[in-house]
């Protein structure tokens, strides 16, 4: 992913009250666990990366209800908004990124696209084939209490590690 | 139908709600408005995304009932069910079947108001609530949205407190105050409904026929938390959501939330294709994990969740009737983002407990009442859309809301008893109209009639209109608000004065160019001022300007905003007739009155043969527009009256001295008379404030232009009683932002009204600014 893609995917993030952590692959257990508020549960991330210790996997709907930070992957990014692509997926995800305060999302260098065309692009099969995603662009707001608050329903802090890639 | 008695009700009633929910709703509609223009001016490729969108909804309700078939294939394919249902009791039915007395979580769903599904429900014992926080406090105040998007935009944050504190009991340091403190409550309380709800139940903003994919537009959360934790989701959507495939989606989500609110992306655009993948949430069963044990994201994320039920509910209930109707065809490339409601004048004052049916509100609000509720439901409201046309830009997929609204006062209008025709007006009318039409439509629909009338008989006809008791009668028999002052006849129309000066002045040899000044019914008969310092402008930079009588003919324009098409359609044809002559004898047509030109070139292709319209609308120009076109091409501005000559010098003559060089532009540093500019709102639609604005700086003058979306009056508006205190609330930001002022200039005839009304009367015409003094 080109530096401007980026650098634009940091700026968008920063503009809807989100934050980017960059990290190495090996440096992700670390960068994850300097963004948590415990207790935390996630969701076991693909592609070989690892959650920090003390993070519960497989959570209960007891734990979900008690945790204060959520870790998930994310499967796609938009530079454009700072949005992270979240899967609906059978491990739990949607849950994971929507109940607690704080969401942590983990997504790779190379899944930033610049563009919501491009994103729309790359998720068209996926969804033909049957898949679920979330744009989630910051952190849930509401108007409807006569001011703006951010977090509604859904998070109020929305932390998202970027996993530089190994061969760079 | 307006009778005095309903006249006096819906005065009352809008007066009631301009004092009640007036300024919330003004202050938020007013802040969605300003959002939508900077998100749009910084959106790259804007009229193209907007024509892609439109192109997107063109192809899907011309293809629907195979696009419908498509998506059906799709969701069963992944296990879901679909059901079409014919109409609001038949959909309802069918939820009422899966809900089946148990207990319900609903994200904002529109479609849902319509069918009244929440009573419907709850009269089988089921517990609904809504989980949109908006949605929330209606229900517990027990009212209607006002509002498509914002649902309680109409409500105060104190109201809301109030609200809760009495409903649930608090009070002291129990009670929430702050916004973040009601955020809270509501999130807490409605988080106990979202754990124990059986039935999810939301709307869709889009469908995706190739995938079965919804896309569900929110910015709370509520509707992730209503669709994936309860195991068993229901989607209610109206047909017309349903597009041909994911990729059709891209233009839609950038501009959805940029038109509505002005949010670039709202937080969550969840694109669902149910059943899903996702675990429901059991928190019955707390302590067992909700996946399967040690699977990590992505791990079979295609496969629909063994336990989830998934019900999409494609409701009719009209629509596929209104696919038919081709001029109801385009509401239903709608994408219900409330633009049309954020820049409405109208709206931004009274709220769509004013301006909205049974469910919709705002200036769509008539296409889709007139289609899913009938023309009884749109009458109540339709006459607050003026046809200003400020909505027209701001619809993401171009839909022409004016003309939507004109149809449906026609058929109103020919709807109506004709046991209720009035005597009193009927030698008025040609008549081209059937029906009960009603009599003060009658009367600002034949302006033209009347203006001759009036300046034949000026200044007896003057001086009989302003006296009490004619007043009194107007109001009584015609809705013709007493304390507006009514426009005074000339008795020199613009046509007699320019014979009278023996024609045109220009010789033919030394001619830039040939126009014809066109006489519209208001220059000709009331501001004939500012047809003669068109001429004169015209003169000064070389033009041969005509008015022949020939062209003295109504366009149309008013008969038109009373939804008097085929009355209309028979004066666009004379109007044509006497300016499509003037165009091919190589005149240019110079248009003084900006809704006369919008009906050149906006509603002349629906009343006229399409190559007639476009040779009109090719043939002419807006005043200013021309003054700048002209200016551009070389000609002199010496002649014309500048910042600081006052009236009394031309602009040639404090130059005279030959200083060389000088090619009459003003140096732009802003330090000219300033004068303070509203356009009119067709103008603005037309995107010509811009010369105005060009040519007065050109002349030295520094401008103001207003920042409010419309003046109030809109035509006939501002004359009807019933009308006449909403369209002076409307006016209020111009008093706000105009009313130090020493010079207000406006271009239309209605805005200069409402003006004077509101600042006191001095208003001109910009042409009148720059003209060179009458010698
Ligand atoms: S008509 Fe256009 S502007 Fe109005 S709600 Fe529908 S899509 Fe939005």
């Amino acid at each position: 992913m080109s530096s401007d893609t980026l650098s634009a995917f940091v700026a968008g993030a920063e503009d809807h009250h989100a934050s980017v952590h960059p990290s190495a692959p090996d440096a992700v257990p670390g960068t994850v666990a300097d963004l948590i508020d415990p207790p935390a549960v996630g969701v076991r991330l693909p592609d070989g990366l690892d959650l920090p210790e003390g993070v519960a996997t497989d959570p209960t709907p007891a734990e979900l209800d008690a945790a204060n930070t959520g870790i998930t992957a994310a499967r796609l990014a938009i530079a454009d908004y700072g949005t992270v692509v979240l899967e609906s997926d059978a491990a739990g995800s949607e849950a994971v990124s929507l109940f607690p305060e704080r969401h942590v999302a983990v997504v790779r260098a190379g899944d930033v696209v610049p563009g919501m065309r491009e994103a729309i692009g790359r998720l068209g099969d996926r969804l033909r084939d049957g898949a679920s995603e979330v744009l989630a662009t910051g952190p849930s707001a509401t108007a409807d209490m006569g001011d703006l608050v951010i977090g509604a329903h859904g998070p109020r802090e929305v932390e998202i590690v970027l996993v530089e890639d190994s061969d760079e | 139908m307006s009778k005095p008695d309903s006249r006096a009700e819906t005065a009352a009633r809008i007066r009631h709600l301009l004092e009640t929910e007036g300024d919330a709703v003004a202050e938020n509609t007013r802040g969605f408005n300003r959002g939508r223009h900077e998100a749009v001016r910084e959106l790259e490729g804007y009229e193209a995304l907007k024509s892609e969108a439109r192109t997107v909804k063109e192809d899907a309700i011309e293809r629907l009932p195979e696009l419908i078939d498509d998506l059906r294939e799709a969701v069963e394919a992944n296990g879901g069910r679909v059901y079409v249902a014919d109409d609001a009791a038949d959909a309802n039915a069918y939820v009422r079947e899966v809900v089946d007395g148990g207990t319900v979580v609903k994200s904002k769903s529109m479609t849902t108001e319509e069918l009244e599904l929440n009573e419907a429900l709850e009269a089988d014992g089921a517990a609904v609530t809504e989980t949109d926080l908006g949605e929330w406090v209606l229900q517990l105040a027990d009212e209607a949205p006002s509002h498509i998007v914002g649902p309680a935009i109409h409500k105060s944050r104190e109201g809301i407190a109030d609200l809760f504190a009495e409903t649930f009991d608090l009070a002291g340091e129990d009670r929430p105050e702050t916004a973040e403190e009601l955020t809270r409550f509501a999130r807490e309380r409605l988080l106990r409904d979202i754990r124990e709800a059986d039935v999810g139940v939301t709307g869709a903003n889009f469908l995706a026929a190739d995938s079965g994919t919804m896309a569900l537009v929110t910015s709370e959360g509520n509707a992730r938390k209503s669709a994936v934790v309860p195991d068993t989701h229901v989607a209610v959507a109206g047909v017309e959501k349903v597009i041909p495939t994911v990729e059709d989606l891209a233009p839609f989500i950038e501009l959805i939330g940029r038109s509505g609110t002005g949010q670039d992306i709202t937080s969550y655009v969840s694109l669902l294709t149910p059943p899903v993948a996702s675990p429901p949430v059991r928190f019955s069963e707390s302590d067992e994990p909700m996946a399967d044990a040690g699977t990590a994201a992505g791990d079979g994320a295609c496969e629909a969740h063994p336990d989830r039920e998934f019900h999409l509910v494609l409701v009719d209930n009209g629509r596929l009737a209104m696919r038919e109707d081709d001029d109801l065809r385009e509401t239903l490339y709608c994408i219900r983002c409330g633009a049309c409601s954020n820049s409405c004048g109208n709206f931004q004052s009274v709220g769509g407990h004013a301006f909205g049916g049974e469910t919709y509100s705002g200036g769509i609000a008539t296409g889709w009442e007139a289609g899913v509720e009938g023309l009884d439901t749109a009458a109540e409201f339709n006459d607050l859309c003026t046809g200003c046309s400020r909505c027209v830009p701001a619809c993401p997929v171009k839909i022409d809301i004016p003309w939507i609204n004109t149809v449906v006062r026609d058929r109103i209008n020919r709807g109506g008893d004709p046991g209720r025709f009035d005597p009193l007006v009927e030698g008025l009318t040609p008549d081209d109209e059937s029906g009960g039409i009603d009599p003060s439509k009658r009367l600002f629909g034949n302006f033209d009639t009347l203006a001759k009338l009036g300046s034949a008989t000026a200044p007896l006809s003057n001086w009989g209109a302003s006296l009490g008791p004619v007043r009194a009668a107007m109001d009584r028999w015609l809705g013709i608000a007493p304390e507006r002052d009514l426009p005074t006849f000339e008795r020199e129309t613009l046509v007699d004065w320019f014979e009278s000066r023996g024609g045109p002045r220009v010789s033919e040899g030394m001619a830039r160019r040939e126009a014809v000044v066109y006489p519209d019914t208001y220059t000709n008969h009331v501001a004939v001022d500012r047809g003669k310092a068109a001429v004169r402008t015209l003169e000064a930079l070389g033009v041969r300007a005509h008015v022949p009588e020939s062209t003295a003919v109504a366009s149309g324009r008013a008969p038109l905003s009373q939804g008097m098409v085929e009355t209309a359609r028979g004066k666009a044809e004379r109007c044509r007739d006497a300016l499509l002559a003037e165009v091919d004898a190589g005149r240019d047509v110079v248009v003084i009155e900006p809704s006369d030109l919008a009906a050149f070139e906006r509603e002349y292709e629906r009343l006229l043969p399409e190559a007639d319209a476009t040779a009109l609308a090719d043939g002419c120009y807006e005043v200013l527009e021309y003054v700048y076109g002209l200016l551009e091409n070389g000609a002199e501005p010496a002649g014309l009256a500048a910042a600081g000559d006052g009236h009394a010098a031309g602009y040639g003559d404090s130059r005279g001295a030959g200083d060389g060089g000088d090619d009459g532009e003003s140096d732009g540093d802003g330090d000219g008379i300033p004068v303070a500019y509203h356009a009119h709102c067709q103008q603005r639609t037309l995107d010509l404030e811009a010369h105005t604005v060009a040519v007065l700086e050109r002349l030295g003058y520094d401008v103001t232009t207003s920042e409010t979306e419309c003046c109030g009056m809109a035509g006939s508006f501002g004359y009807k009683s019933a009308y006449y205190e909403l369209s002076m609330d409307v006016g209020e930001p111009l008093v706000e932002q105009f009313g130090d002022a020493d010079r207000v200039l406006a271009s239309g005839t209605s805005c200069c009204e409402q003006l004077d009304a509101l600042l006191g009367p001095s208003t001109e015409h910009p042409i009148e600014a720059i003209a060179p003094p009458e010698r």
